[in-house]
């Protein structure tokens, strides 16, 4: 229910800059995923939002106003954090609880109904008795989540909540972040996540960092289309978008031309030839690695299973629509 | 080969073995044979036996009877719970703001903190006796409580903070975030997972109240006064000449069997708390 | 020290405006930390001052408010006679206080000396693996458990010259020829103190020990083992160094408590001049003979020396004792 905006917002711990000058804005009820490489500062800007951390310097505004000193609890945000965080000597019901019971005039009846509708809506209404640790790890994330949602937060922020998770329980936790997202829909979510996957499946809106500063933002399809630096080429998209250097950009007019492996095309009159280095078979698609000359080998991506001998010469051809054109400094020609 | 490998294998497991109970044998004897000699009586005393050879309850029935070793007992229990009590909630706050909150200096006052804690006692006797009777406590209980503090204090924070730096961090700030005070945080949040080290510290200060004897000895002058270290300590027959060990053995293992046994209850957590601080990382 | 210490509360770099919260943090600390400082300061620091001011007054027990400064007087004095030799007086030309400085440095050396050898060994053999390891632990907790005005009573009672068991022991393996005085005779005073001090405080000593032991992972052995190094060799070369800063620590948390020993030479050998620490002389002087003044002194004196060694361990030793910063 808050828009907030960071006006050229700086954090640093002693002598190291950790936020270096971020201006950014989060409409209401917006989905906004900070993502990057560890050590970008995504989760210390989540916790500059939160008010755990304070601003060095710039202004952060919740609904116009400025909300920099303000604690935590003042700003009315909620925050799930990595470990869970549960308080282990409290049941689900008194973890849920705590916050409005701390927050005074709540009823206990209105207390009661708020934990329960938050425990309804995650399915943990037969575990509200429990102690945390008898509880399995999706399950404590669910608790944590509803611990957030009890207190019917303007702000939900997430801190790399599946990183403790195993990979099917993260996939099933993250589609059921998804749905709670459409049912809260005025509520704004910010989510940190170094995972490109995550951030490409929740997102409204995708804001990538990269050294404390804010690389790009946009909508998943926005930065997987038109990525504004390589950086942000290479770090949306699995596979990885493939670079070519030397003669091969060259004759795009480039420093360096980025094609994805989706968009290489193999057939006998490809404009490029390559040596097979290995091929993985998903499944559905499979992967065959090219050697072609740079540094890191070219990815084709291809429908199916596909059977190439290792050693053997494939050509092939990118679609002339899906070409980003990089200049030396990294920023797209277009 | 293999036979004479074999019985290299064979000594060195017998040697351990005797090692190990030497060990044993030496930390336990005193105390077996002070249990000994308290269930002896009369003459049997000055025999001197390895076994138990008679059970006579006299002595125990004689320390309880005669004189204020009763009285001298209470104040024990009394002067070493009002310590704990008092050093516990001290610290725990203290230990907060050294474990939890970043400031300047903190390093330094942790330092001065175990400093004082491991200062002779003696170098302060002649200051705090002044203070005392400034307070008008000389030769009451109060004296003591006051004086403990110089020890169980300084302890009791050093090793709660410890044990507080250790407690997830994500815990207090998802506390933070439902909106918990410092004081919220502490009593609801961190008080309950503390416990076993609240036990474990508050056990260690009240045996080293229990068993303090300079202080008491200085600061606590009457029979009804004083605590059971300095009350076995002056334990003395009616000449020089006649010290009543049966008597003093007696006494001893009263106040010895009820720490040893709390000792060995919190065996793994006393242990724990003795190395936190000291050793670590 | 608590002022210093206590005004720049809270992170510190940042500037002018600071959120609520950080305030609302160093406020509670600061709350929080203010009643521990002041008693401290009540119990440790004025009375700590307040000794050190004695020690420069001509103070007595009856009369602490009128004593008078008189300066170095009752650490040095001296007066020229008329016959031109000169006449030293004061704690530091009193040949019985540097009797009790002697047995307290020759106490504290060899007791925390065998405690460490003795609590090494122990403790190596509590990190071995084998049955029966819990009750051995129980069993060495037993003599740390037990007060030291208790042990001291017990242990004289064994070491006692006519009844006592170690006499009879002793004869009996042959060891001894005739019952030794231990306790009061001056050859044997010292060595009796150290036996129960040893037996005390060597449980200490290999806990404390151990705890460093246990943090040496176990592969690092199993290399040795596989590479062929002797045992001993793997002591020296892998145990030693890798314990060697806890055993720092628990070195020097000993020898601080050895060189303040009261209880038990005051109550195992009272009067002995062979034992007589600088705890229990000042002690005497302070509250039994009324040499306040003097008391204060060599109380004062201890306190210097054993600070002046801490900083010279800490510094020359490079101990670390915290554990970690967060």
């Amino acid at each position: 229910m808050a828009s907030i905006e960071l006006r050229n917002i700086k954090k640093s711990f002693g002598a190291v800059n950790v936020i270096k000058g971020v201006d950014l804005e989060v409409k209401k009820g917006e989905f906004m995923v900070f993502v990057g490489p560890s050590g970008c500062g995504k989760s210390t800007l989540l916790r500059l939002i939160s008010g755990l951390e304070d601003i060095t310097s710039g202004e952060m505004l919740f609904d116009g106003k400025v909300v920099n000193s303000l604690t935590p609890s003042k700003r009315g945000i909620a925050m799930v954090f990595q470990s869970y965080a549960l308080y282990p000597h409290m049941t689900v019901y008194e973890n849920m609880a705590f916050g409005l019971k701390l927050d005074k005039g709540h009823s206990k009846d209105e207390i009661r109904r708020r934990v329960e509708r938050a425990a309804d809506m995650l399915q943990i209404r037969q575990y509200l008795d429990r102690l945390p640790k008898q509880l399995s790890g999706g399950q404590r994330q669910r608790v944590a989540i509803g611990r957030a949602i009890t207190r019917d937060p303007k702000v939900f922020l997430f801190d790399e909540p599946l990183s403790n998770l195993d990979a099917a329980l993260r996939v099933a936790t993250r589609i059921e972040i998804a749905k709670l997202h459409e049912e809260m829909n005025d509520v704004t979510m910010i989510y940190v996540t170094h995972d490109q996957v995550e951030a490409m499946t929740l997102a409204d809106r995708i804001c990538v960092l990269r050294d404390g500063l804010v690389e790009q933002v946009g909508t998943p399809m926005e930065l997987y289309e038109r990525p504004d630096s390589i950086f942000v080429a290479g770090f949306i998209g699995s596979p990885k978008m493939n670079f070519l250097t030397k003669d091969k950009a060259a004759a795009h007019n480039c420093a360096t031309l980025g094609i994805r492996g989706e968009h290489l095309t193999v057939s006998p009159d490809g404009i490029w030839e390559g040596t097979v280095i290995h091929t993985e078979n998903l499944g559905a698609d499979s992967y065959v690695y090219l050697d072609m000359g740079e540094e890191e080998p070219v990815v084709v991506r291809l429908d199916g299973a596909s059977s190439y001998q290792s050693g053997s010469t494939v050509r092939v051809s990118p679609q002339a629509e899906n070409i980003h054109r990089f200049d030396e400094a990294g920023k797209p020609i277009r | 080969m293999g036979a004479t490998f074999d019985l290299w294998k064979t000594t060195k497991t017998v040697l351990f073995y005797a090692l190990v109970v030497v060990i044993v044998v030496v930390s336990v004897f005193p105390f077996y044979y002070a249990i000994l000699t308290s269930l002896k009586s009369g003459t049997d005393l000055f025999r001197v036996t390895y076994w138990p050879t008679s059970f006579s309850l006299d002595n125990f029935r004689q320390v309880f009877t005669q004189g204020e070793f009763p009285r001298n007992l209470l104040n024990s229990v009394f002067v070493a719970s009002v310590t704990v009590i008092l050093a516990l909630f001290l610290a725990i706050t203290a230990s907060f703001a050294l474990s939890r909150v970043r400031f300047r200096g903190r390093s330094l006052l942790l330092m001065t903190i175990l400093a004082v804690s491991m200062f002779p006692q003696i170098a302060v006797l002649a200051g705090l006796f002044e203070v005392i009777r400034f307070l008008g406590i000389y030769n009451t209980p109060w004296a003591l409580i006051f004086a403990y503090t110089i020890f169980t204090l300084p302890f009791t924070v050093w090793v709660l903070t410890t044990f507080m730096r250790d407690l997830p961090i994500e815990i207090e700030e998802a506390a933070i975030v439902d909106g918990a005070t410092p004081w919220v945080i502490i009593t609801k949040v961190f008080m309950p997972l503390m416990w076993p080290a609240l036990v474990t510290t508050g056990l260690l200060a009240f045996i080293a109240a229990w068993n303090e004897f300079l202080f008491a000895l200085t600061f606590t002058v009457s029979n009804q006064t004083r605590t059971v270290p300095v009350a076995i300590a002056l334990l003395s027959g009616g000449s020089q000449y006649e010290i009543p060990w049966g008597i003093i053995m007696a006494a001893s293992v009263i106040v010895t069997v009820p720490l040893v046994a709390l000792v060995l209850i919190f065996q793994r957590k006393i242990v724990s708390g003795l190395t936190a601080g000291g050793v670590k990382g | 020290m608590a002022t210093d210490a206590l005004a720049p509360l809270a992170t510190a770099n940042a500037p002018k405006a600071k959120s609520e919260l950080m305030l609302q943090r160093a406020r509670a600390a600061r709350l929080f930390l203010i009643p521990m400082l002041v008693a401290l300061a009540i119990v440790a620091g004025w009375p700590l001052l307040r000794s050190i001011y004695f020690s420069f007054t001509d103070a007595t027990l009856n009369n602490l408010y009128g004593a008078e400064w008189i300066g170095f007087g009752n650490y040095l004095r001296w007066q020229v006679l008329e016959s031109g030799t000169v006449r030293y007086r004061g704690v530091l030309a009193d040949p019985d206080w540097w009797n009790a400085v002697w047995n307290t440095v020759r106490f504290a050396f060899w007791s925390v000396f065998w405690e460490t050898i003795l609590g090494m060994i122990v403790a190596l053999v509590l990190n071995a693996e084998f049955k029966g390891r819990g009750i051995v632990r129980a069993a060495i907790l037993i003599p740390w458990a037990i007060p030291t005005i208790v042990s001291a009573r017990m242990w004289s009672w064994m070491l006692n010259d006519q009844f006592g068991i170690i006499n009879d022991l002793g004869m009996k393996l042959g060891l001894l020829a005739a019952p030794v005085a231990w306790t009061a005779s001056a050859d044997t005073a010292m060595t009796a103190v150290l036996i129960v001090d040893i037996w005390k405080t060597t449980p200490f000593m290999a806990l404390l020990i151990l705890a460093g032991l246990q943090m040496i992972p176990r592969d690092i052995y199993e290399a040795a083992e596989i590479d062929g190094v002797h045992p001993v060799k793997q002591f020296f070369r892998i145990t030693l160094p890798l314990v060697r800063p806890a055993l720092m620590v628990a070195i020097i948390f000993r020898v601080l408590d050895a060189l303040r020993i009261f209880d038990l030479i005051y109550v195992l050998t009272p009067n002995s001049s062979a034992t007589k620490t600088m705890s229990v002389l000042a002690q005497e002087n302070l509250f039994q003979f009324n040499n306040f003044a003097e008391g204060s002194t060599q109380s004062t004196l201890l306190f210097l020396m054993i600070a002046i060694f801490t900083v010279l361990y800490i510094w020359i030793g490079k101990v670390n004792f915290d554990g970690g910063d967060r």
